[in-house]
């Protein structure tokens, strides 16, 4: 459009010329004529030369990944923040602060709430039964939250570890249903008990307790793709929650030699405040499916659990107590018959500064193949928040193994996290 | 044909009591002691509010309990401040309330700051190294009067699309507090006129607004940054600071540890001054209008002892 117009001009403009006259004077005037035409083209041409120029760089800046040299460059804007006033003397960073992502808010406005958080932990001291290695950057775990649309919202939780990628919990969330009713589809973390419905970095632990290894299915725990109802049972006394959860069946703890191998759960939370401080979260849940010992074996794990928390409201970000224990029966159906298995860990964190907790767990725990087989030990914990961003924790663990190996250990731990991590369920 | 008649009847009977049932006090569930004052103030005997977070409580650090859930689970309303003060606890607490009403975007979902005066809004990008910075704003918006009012005016238009029969009631209601809040201002400024200008210390960013509506100087915070507790490099930097500029005062929130505060005042001679950003973070403020009327008698008498300019 814009080079045709071009083009087109000193045709008009010769057009307007008037008709040659003979005579001195008219030739005169004639090529006066001419030179200014010639002059008002040339101006014509750069004008639009010009602009043609804006435009293509312009459209060069619109296509990704270009880098067309004379570009105009948009102002970084300031290239970094100011450190803030009151920010001196903290012995902080001075001058600018460099500033990642994109400066662009409007390209994220419909992005998920995106987070990464990275559990990295060490250990000293010897452990046969169960090695940890000195170092090792145990997980990253990526997050990615937003709502869906008016009648749902999606939360993933990608977990990169040294042995691969795993969708650790992937999973759209129904809020708006009718009769209190709030429904769960996708992966998740099955709502056995607490712990095993916690991430890493919401225990108070490094590690995790031994009854949840030897009784709810190792490392992976109790994590499968179902469907998860859960209800709101309004009453005048306390608060209470009845879940229903179906599984396909292939957790750490069941396997499915069939589709209609699914595993169910069921669960019942009751939670009360004893003061505005004080508060008691009691509930029992029972799991069932069939095993890994063939399609005909199952097993059913009942759990018990209370938690007690003290946070006077005026002091919370200085002090606070959570007391904790779980209790499990697992029965577990075999070739030579049911093992009938109890384990149980008892803890309790106490904050005593702004950013120090001490806590202690004890842990003793049959195995759910082998009930004479008995781990127990005591931890001791100490934990330190720089901000709430980010957190460095010490554990020192004495474990006696059946195998009558006693492994004492010192584990660390440096949890960090990176981006808008959503809320976490009480 | 009788028994059809009294199944008719009592159908009827039904059907009409429901909407009697629905003409109840609207439910309102605020975050804060503040916006349950408001909401209070505007919806008068047609509303029944709870809060959530105390006004003694730091309302960063709610806990997400689940006797908060029941609160929500049978709310027509939730009013929230907004600006990510309750970004920790709050989205957590709504989609367990299963209640379809108070979802964000649904009637019942009122955040109070889309329509009050927001401050301290960052400029340039914003990184966690300047710590816990609020990216859309300072949420302690509602310590400026203007504000209570942009707030009872949001709560009376969404409490008349609630419950448009009760628009008038409303109405006469926010005009009422409007006065009443025009007439209190008047006195707020004037007590304050003679020490605009002063230069105070804070513990945290609370006061923006306050500071600006009364006309009075931040300096300095006793936090390095939002949400940083006191490093000692920052306490000594910030006693030089307070010796050379000459202040008085060190403002500290209810919630907040007083002994750095006060280890300051000893070495510089400031007062420590424990003022309550919210509605029932003393037992005097026991509304939205007199949580600025023991505010400013505290700062007045205690600029007037300290002699303050």
């Amino acid at each position: 459009m814009v080079l045709g117009g071009c083009l087109t001009l000193p045709g008009r403009g010769l057009a307007q010329t008037p008709a040659p006259a003979a005579g001195q004077t008219t030739a005169q005037e004639l090529r006066d004529e001419l030179e200014r035409l010639r002059k008002e083209f040339e101006a014509i041409r750069d004008d639009y030369g010009a602009r043609l120029a804006a435009i293509e760089s312009r459209l060069a800046t619109l296509t990704p990944g270009s880098t067309t040299a004379g570009a105009p460059q948009a102002p970084s804007p300031a290239g970094g923040a100011a450190v803030p006033p009151g920010a001196a003397g903290a012995g902080g960073p001075t001058g600018t602060l460099p500033v990642y992502g994109s400066q662009s808010a409007l390209s994220k406005i419909f992005n998920p709430d995106i987070a990464v958080i990275g559990n990295f932990l060490g250990a000293v001291g010897e452990n046969e039964i169960d090695p940890a290695p000195a170092f090792e950057l145990n997980e990253a775990e990526a997050t990615f939250q937003a709502v869906v649309d008016p009648y749902a919202r999606a939360d993933f939780f990608l977990a990169f570890s040294p042995e691969g990628v795993e969708i650790e919990e992937g999973y759209l969330t129904f809020p708006t249903l009718p009769g209190g009713l709030l429904a769960k589809v996708g992966k998740f973390k099955q709502q056995f008990g607490k712990v095993n419905t916690l991430h890493p970095h919401q225990t108070s632990w490094v590690d995790e307790p031994l009854a949840l290894r030897n009784l709810l299915g190792g490392e992976e725990g109790l994590n499968d793709s179902g469907v998860s109802v859960s209800k709101l049972i309004v009453n005048p006394w306390m608060f209470l929650e009845a879940t229903g959860e179906v599984y396909q069946g292939s957790s750490g703890l069941f396997a499915s030699f069939e589709r209609s191998d699914v595993s169910v759960l069921g669960r019942l939370r009751g939670y009360r405040d004893l003061t505005e401080s004080t508060n008691l979260d009691v509930g029992t849940s029972v799991a069932y499916g069939t095993n890994d010992a063939g399609p005909d074996f199952t097993t059913r794990v009942v759990g018990l659990d209370a938690t007690l928390r003290y946070r006077p409201l005026r002091r919370a970000i200085y002090q606070r107590l959570l007391a904790r224990t779980e209790l499990f029966w697992s029965r577990r159906g075999e070739e030579g018959g049911d093992v009938s298995a109890f384990g149980l860990y008892a803890s309790a964190d106490y904050q005593f500064a702004r950013r120090w907790f001490a806590g202690a767990r004890y842990d003793w725990s049959e195995r759910a193949y082998d009930a004479s087989l008995v781990d127990k030990g005591p931890s001791l914990l100490l934990t330190f928040w720089p901000s709430e961003f980010s957190q460095i924790r010490g554990q020192y663990r004495r474990t006696s193994f059946a195998e009558g190996v006693t492994a004492n250990e010192i584990l660390f731990q440096f949890l960090f996290s990176i981006g808008a991590h959503g809320a976490h369920t009480f | 044909m009788t028994r059809l008649s009294t199944y008719t009847t009592w159908l009827a009977a039904i059907l009409l009591s429901l909407p009697l049932q629905a003409a109840g006090a609207v439910r309102v569930v605020a975050t804060t002691e503040d916006l349950a004052s408001i909401v209070r103030e505007v919806g008068g005997e047609k509303v029944r509010v709870d809060a959530i977070a105390r006004g003694y409580q730091d309302p960063h650090f709610v806990e997400a309990k689940p006797s908060f859930i029941i609160l929500l689970h049978s709310a027509d309303l939730l009013v929230l401040v907004g600006r990510e003060l309750e970004v920790a606890w709050l989205p957590a607490l709504i989609t367990q309330s299963r209640n379809a009403k108070i979802q964000p975007g649904a009637a019942g979902y009122l955040d109070a700051s889309l329509t009050a005066r927001i401050v301290d809004v960052p400029t340039g990008p914003v990184t966690r190294a300047m710590g816990d910075v609020h990216p859309s704003g300072n949420p302690h918006y509602w310590l400026d009067p203007g504000n209570g009012r942009l707030i009872a005016k949001a709560i009376q238009n969404k409490l008349a699309e609630i419950s448009p029969g009760d628009a008038a009631y409303f109405e006469g209601r926010y005009a009422d507090f409007d006065r009443r809040l025009s007439e209190a201002e008047k006195r707020w400024t004037a007590a304050m006129a003679p020490y605009k200008g002063t230069k105070i210390v804070t513990y945290h960013r609370s006061w923006s607004n306050f500071v600006e509506r009364f006309g009075l100087d931040v300096v300095d915070y006793v936090e390095p940054k939002p949400g940083i507790p006191p490093s000692p490099a920052h306490q000594l930097a910030l006693v030089q600071e307070i010796k050379r500029q000459q202040i008085r005062i060190i403002l500290v929130e209810p919630y907040f540890d007083l002994k750095t505060p006060n280890a300051i005042a000893r070495d510089t001679g400031a007062t420590v001054l424990v003022m309550p950003p919210s509605v029932g973070g003393v037992k005097e403020a026991r509304d939205y209008i007199s949580l600025f009327d023991y505010n400013i008698n505290l700062l007045v008498s205690a600029f007037a002892k300290a002699g303050a300019r």
